[in-house]
């Protein structure tokens, strides 16, 4: 048999693609962070737990209302949003003009009261929630034994991160949520209005983190602590990246899920800092992340 | 004026310091210190192990100590605190000083988290007061770091690992393990490994894996391509459910079978029976076994919604066996209640004849389960299928291998 670096070929591959979808996860939950943190200046902690309750909210509705797996792939983003809508209204707003310091602490004390909600009520072994039938069973690439429904979410989650992207890149709601961001008087002056702009952005990041939840229920324990395990590595990979930037950290997301992957081969050990080496190295050579603008 | 203030000064530093002195003077005038016995749980009550031990340990804590005055009447007061190490072993080490300085606590039990366990035991001997350890897992406990203060009650990775010689036995040959990769994880596929080869096994290979990992499928493809016929689960909470998750969904679970090494019935009810059917391991309890343990577990349900874990039900255990060698010894000076705790005998619904040793191992049965099929369950709960009892002098570490100085060889 063939083999890459010492290892067989057909292992190499399997890992890639492994990577591939832990990847996409990074994609989803960094573009969130990414479009959050581009166009409000808000560090959002609390994406973390907006992605737990994601996954928990799908895990109930299953529970105690019956709802399948695909309506709630529809419904938790939607109800998830609105929550991250009545946080900005509610708290967020008036943030905006304090230090970047501000956000973050309220962001991380929300993550915190909501981590601890779920806990006390459920406690921190979490929840089963079962593959959809539709999507169980796997595809035989030769190479691996793929599950279906991980492939789903390679497929799902690159449809959302090009859609998000395409939405802000190359619409007219993009352009005026851009220039918002850039300079929100003279948007202003132009009869756009721009909180209600900067309310529906934070929605809607929040509705990809919780998005990402619904896909991740099935393939990991629907717990309390999953958004806190995840969060540090999504902002390792928001900061190489770049800070703001779209197409940066869906591409650094899907990249870094691969390092990772092929890390856990050949050093599993390392496999938990290798995001913060990289992270280190990009900081060093390139201060405002690979695909950031300088200031 | 200045020297007045110094005096003043000097007074009042002086008088906390001698009330200490005068109130550690006390105990060793009355018999039974402020004629109160005070037990403290410790344990992690918000992180990843508060489903182990956590409130349900304080509830079985509560019921012991009620059930223990409404039975047996005790001539003196039992009172009952707790707290939350949050698995920080100087959190934990400080809480158990405050306890035994300020709060008059005589015997701290739950103390999971072998780092925080550690620790504590460390303070316990200091202080000579007494620790009977229903939670950690290190075998340290009772060789290196075994102290005359020292119970370690419920398990270790010394018994858990038996489980895999049992399996080996019976035709799972080969092995490979997922460690978690810390302290706990490594000591554990070092006790399992040797139990294997122990049993004529081999060995094929192992990979370590970070605390908390958030996906395991890579590492399952390694376990897959070694082609071993056991997989070993040599992690615990979090982890072992990924881990088990992963493996039904990559389908190693077809060809090969999984061990985790510390799964416990809380692992099982969180993954549910379709997913864990057929694993094995090796349990200290299990509510399910005989009617004492059906008609304790039952009170205990009622009050937690939850049937205990080995950890629960232990500390219940620890805190009845702990005020009967107090009433026994008619004090409850630390030496002299345990030399009755090393002399009585153990038989409630958690052990039968299980002895303390001198090294302060609890010696008692351990039982290698197998969980059943979702058609098998006939209630809520209803997970293990016992495939062997494994006596207590098999399933710990025998005294002529200790380590501890206290075991005259």
């Amino acid at each position: 048999m063939s083999e890459i670096f010492g290892i067989p070929i057909q292992a190499f591959m399997g890992q890639l693609m492994l990577g591939l979808v832990n990847g996409s996860f990074y994609a989803m939950l960094s573009l969130g962070l990414a479009v959050i943190f581009g166009m409000l200046n808000i560090i959002n902690f609390s994406h973390g737990a907006l992605y737990m309750m994601g996954a928990f909210l799908a895990w109930m509705g299953l529970e105690y209302l019956g709802i399948g797996y695909w309506p709630a792939l529809l419904l938790v983003p939607l109800v998830v949003g609105l929550f991250g809508i009545v946080v900005e209204r509610s708290m967020l707003q008036w943030l905006y003009k304090l230090d970047h310091l501000y956000g973050l602490l309220l962001t991380f004390g929300l993550a915190l009261m909501l981590e601890g909600l779920f806990t006390n009520i459920y406690g921190v072994s979490g929840q089963p929630y079962t593959i959809p039938e539709e999507l169980s069973g796997a595809f035989n690439l030769g190479f691996m034994f793929l599950p279906k429904y991980r492939a789903w979410v390679i497929v799902a989650s690159l449809g959302v991160c090009f859609a998000t992207w395409f939405m802000i890149e190359k619409t007219r709601l993009g352009a005026n949520l851009r220039a918002a961001t850039e300079n929100p008087q003279l948007t202003q002056a132009f009869g756009i209005n721009v909180p209600l702009l900067v309310m529906l952005t934070y929605g809607f990041g929040a509705a990809l983190a919780g998005f990402a939840g619904v896909l991740a229920a099935p393939v990991i324990q629907v717990s309390p602590l999953m958004g806190s395990h995840l969060i540090i590595t999504v902002f390792a990979v928001v900061v190489i990246g770049g800070m703001g930037s779209i197409l940066g950290s869906i591409i650094t997301g899907l990249g870094l899920g691969v390092i990772e992957g092929l890390t856990r081969v050949f050093y599993p050990e390392a496999s938990a800092t290798v995001v913060f080496i990289i992270m280190a190295i990009v900081l060093m050579l390139r201060p405002a992340g690979l695909f950031g603008k300088e200031k | 004026m200045k020297r007045k203030l110094l005096n003043a000064a000097i007074a009042a530093l002086l008088i906390p310091a001698a009330s200490i002195a005068f109130a550690q003077a006390k105990p060793a005038a009355v018999k039974i210190s402020d004629g109160t016995v005070k037990i403290g749980v410790l344990t992690d009550m918000s992180g990843v192990y508060s489903d182990l031990g956590g409130q349900g340990s304080v509830t079985a804590a509560r019921m012991a100590v009620d059930d223990y005055v409404a039975q047996h009447k005790p001539k003196f007061k039992v009172e009952m605190v707790y707290a939350d190490h949050q698995n920080k072993a100087d959190v934990g080490s400080n809480k158990v000083r405050e306890w035994y300085d300020t709060q008059g606590v005589d015997m701290v039990t739950d103390v999971l988290n072998s780092g925080v366990a550690l620790a504590v035991a460390k303070v316990t001997q200091e202080k000579n007061r007494i620790m009977i350890n229903a939670g950690a897992a290190s075998t340290r406990l009772t060789n290196e770091d075994c102290s005359p203060n020292t119970v370690h009650y419920v398990y270790d990775t010394y018994a858990l690992a038996q489980g895999a010689k049992a399996v080996t036995k019976a035709g799972g040959d080969t092995w490979f393990f997922l460690t978690a990769d810390y302290a706990f994880g490594t000591s554990l596929q070092a006790d399992a490994s040797k139990a294997v080869e122990a049993a004529g096994g081999k060995v094929l290979g192992a990979v370590r894996h970070p605390l908390n990992a958030s996906d395991f499928s890579s590492f399952l493809l390694q376990a897959q391509a070694s082609k071993a016929k056991v997989v070993g689960l040599a992690n615990a909470g979090g982890d072992t459910i990924n881990a088990i998750k992963a493996a039904n969904e990559f389908g190693l679970t077809k060809k090969q079978s999984l061990m985790g090494l510390l799964t416990t019935i809380v692992d099982i009810h969180a993954l549910g029976l379709a997913t864990t059917q057929g694993m094995m391991f090796t349990e200290g309890f299990y509510w399910n076994l005989n009617d004492d343990t059906r008609a304790w577990s039952r009170r205990f349900f009622e009050k937690h919604k939850k049937m205990p874990s080995m950890l629960q039900a232990g500390t219940y255990s620890a805190v009845t066996t702990y005020l009967k060698a107090v009433q026994a010894a008619g004090t409850d000076e630390a030496s002299a209640v345990m030399k009755k705790l090393k002399e009585l005998p153990i038989n409630d619904f958690f052990a039968k004849n299980g002895m303390i040793r001198i090294d302060g191992r609890m010696v008692h049965d351990m039982y290698l389960v197998q969980v059943k099929k979702p058609a098998e369950s006939k209630e809520p709960w209803d997970y293990y299928n016992i495939k062997a009892v494994i006596p207590g002098n098999e399933a710990y570490q025998s005294l002529s291998l200790s380590r501890c100085p206290l075991v005259k060889k």
